[in-house]
């Protein structure tokens, strides 16, 4: 009994003859001739994002949300602060578009006041957290061995403390302010930042072009700089992105239990806060736009933070 | 094993001190004393009040006063509620809001991990789009606008629910609902990933191939392994549920420790408030040394038996 192979030899080569194949030359000009546009890895995320619907949808509202914060208040003659009382709890009308609240104030003229407070202590908050979160996971992943495991016992010790309690706690003795709430944030909210940095560059570090980078003399910093974090760039714009609505809604959170933003600010959750009786009496409007803009504005970051996850991930592309 | 469990009592421990010492240091840098008000102007009662509740101490002798106090876990009484110690309200709050808590995370784990399990088995298919797309809605929206949300539907619209307070199984339903949709969502989104994971590994594919009943892969193979993602978030959904029941309380006039806790920061009495902080970390930071526990027993990656090994 013959095998497989013995068979197809001995036919291929008993019934065609030799001389009817040709070694085909390889074109080697053609060969390098680059067909389609080189794509860098930011171009070629942002080309996979646009197909994300549900990102791109996300995306979309918060560019108009920080459009409408910026000029919104200025397409209605009202003041944020200034009472109308005898105008109080108009429904939504041509005159007052999102109606006005228990003291008369129009709430579209507030809605984008609060847009500013939310988009602003979400964003600083989130920038503090990067900021720290790279530096203390670098230097941590970076060198390693005692100093990992000193600055790692520290992150697991704050890991512990709960945050919103402490936040809860600076809020109290400090006095409400926004400088405090975006002190009170940033205190524990740097920790995942950090771990997850560490994590990517212990991972980044073993690579050989780190390597020709240390045999060629270069400095922990300049390998940090430019080597490491450019390629643990993805995992901390997508951490970013999620940590954003969690920080507003901390801003929410705090202002519904009376300690956040105070008058003359208006934010979202003190205007929550302030409509909980109206919306026994039926006055939904007054509680209906500051919820809805706090619950898809963070519905909007993380579809995107989702969204970037994917398309900041090399290993899933297609 | 002991080693383990004994370095990770050591982290907690650390991390409660740090949590002490930082009330302390803010409660004393309150500038004024708690008894700046009219009722107590004048100078020798004011004195006499301070040396009650030794503030007139150095803040060496009061820190270690306090530490003591923590320690015997006696915070001392109320300043703004007459006759009332600390303890009294924690005796009183800490039970109710226990069993909203323990409620919550049942609910919350079961159905989250219910739904995940779904969807991944329908990956990509529309019932995995609707699960999702709900998980996401779930995650953004926050707890106490759901609450609102809630009451105004199902309690003043419909007249299903109770609208408040906490006497009956019935008076349970919204306010559960409320703070178990988030971490339901959370444990939902986790799960669905980490099952998607699972079932394309080899050995599924050999559990399959022997001819195990679908069921059968589902729970006994893939998620046993699925659920370990789950434990090591189950910290960070504990701290959530207990600071949502802060709100949640508040809204649904729960009397439990949440409402005394944001009565307390209200009325600026500061005993209560250093009390229920120190308790709620201390209950927090043993959850997490139990999460923490449970992982390194059900990771066999976490070597406990070998001797000296970490």
């Amino acid at each position: 009994m013959r095998t497989l192979g013995e068979r197809y030899e001995s036919h291929s080569t008993s019934n065609v003859p030799e001389e009817w194949f040709s070694l085909k030359e390889k074109d080697k000009e053609a060969a390098e001739v680059v067909l389609r546009p080189s794509l860098s890895y930011w171009q070629d995320a942002w080309r996979r994002l646009r197909k994300n619907k549900m990102a791109m949808l996300g995306l979309v509202f918060l560019i108009l949300l920080s459009f409408m914060a910026i000029f919104g208040p200025m397409m209605t003659p009202y003041e944020v602060n200034v009472q109308d009382r005898p105008n109080q709890y108009q429904p939504p009308s041509s005159e007052h578009w999102f109606g006005t609240d228990s003291a008369g104030r129009d709430v579209f003229t507030r809605t984008w006041y609060g847009a500013r407070i939310s988009l602003f202590v979400g964003l600083v908050a989130a920038l503090i957290d990067v900021f720290i979160g790279i530096i203390w996971g670098g230097i941590s992943g970076y060198k390693g061995g005692r100093t990992d495991t000193i600055m790692m016992r520290i992150i697991e010790i704050l890991y512990g403390i709960p945050s919103l309690l402490v936040t809860i706690l600076l809020l109290v003795v400090l006095g409400p302010s926004l400088f405090t709430i975006i002190l009170a944030l940033t205190i524990t909210g740097w920790v995942g930042m950090a771990r997850i940095v560490r994590g990517q560059v212990l991972q980044i570090k073993n690579y050989e072009f780190v390597l020709a980078s240390q045999s060629f003399g270069g400095k922990a910093s300049r390998i940090i700089r430019k080597h490491l974090l450019p390629n643990t760039m993805g995992p901390i714009i997508v951490q970013m992105t999620l940590s954003v609505p969690s920080a507003i809604f901390a801003e929410a959170f705090l202002s519904f239990i009376g300690l956040g933003i105070q008058a003359p600010y208006a934010s979202w959750g003190v205007m929550a806060n302030d409509s909980l009786g109206a919306i026994l009496s039926g006055n939904w409007w007054t509680l209906f736009f500051p919820a809805f803009f706090i619950s898809f504005t963070m519905f909007a970051f993380n579809v995107l933070g989702d969204g970037l996850q994917d398309a900041l991930d090399p290993k899933l592309r297609k | 094993m002991l080693q383990y469990i004994l370095k990770r009592f050591l982290i907690s421990m650390v991390t409660l001190w740090i949590i002490v010492t930082i009330t302390f240091i803010l409660m004393v840098s309150i500038p004024g004393s708690p008894f700046n008000d009219e009722r107590a102007s004048n100078e020798t009662v004011q004195a006499n009040l301070e040396a009650h509740y030794n503030l007139d101490d150095p803040y060496h002798v009061q820190y270690l006063l306090y530490l003591k106090s923590v320690a015997t876990l006696d915070f001392g009484p109320s300043i703004k509620q007459p006759n009332q110690t600390v303890n009294d309200l924690l005796g009183r709050g800490f039970p109710i809001s226990f069993e909203l808590g323990i409620v919550t995370i049942i609910v919350a784990v079961i159905s989250g991990i219910v739904l995940g399990i779904i969807s991944a088995l329908r990956h990509n298919g529309i019932v995995d789009y609707l699960a999702m797309g709900l998980a996401v809605l779930g995650i953004s929206i926050p707890n106490f606008i759901l609450a609102t949300l809630l009451i105004q539907e199902l309690a003043v619209n419909a007249k299903i629910f109770p609208v408040a307070t906490w006497s009956s199984p019935m008076h349970m339903v919204l306010p559960v609902l409320a703070l178990a949709t988030g971490p339901m969502a959370i444990i939902a989104r986790l799960t669905r990933s980490t099952m998607i994971e699972v079932l394309t590994q080899d050995y599924i594919k050999m559990a399959r191939a022997k001819g195990l009943s679908p069921w059968k892969i589902t729970i006994k193979h893939a998620l046993r392994n699925a659920l370990m993602p789950i434990v090591t978030i189950m910290g960070t959904l504990l701290a959530g549920i207990l600071t949502g029941t802060f709100v949640i309380e508040q809204i649904f006039a729960i009397p439990g420790m949440g409402k005394y806790f944001v009565e307390s920061i209200n009325q600026r009495d500061y005993p209560v408030i250093m009390g229920t902080t120190v308790f709620y970390s201390a209950f927090l930071i043993f959850m997490l040394f139990l999460v923490d526990i449970v992982y390194g027993i059900l990771d066999p990656r976490i070597k406990l038996h070998k001797k000296g090994g970490e």
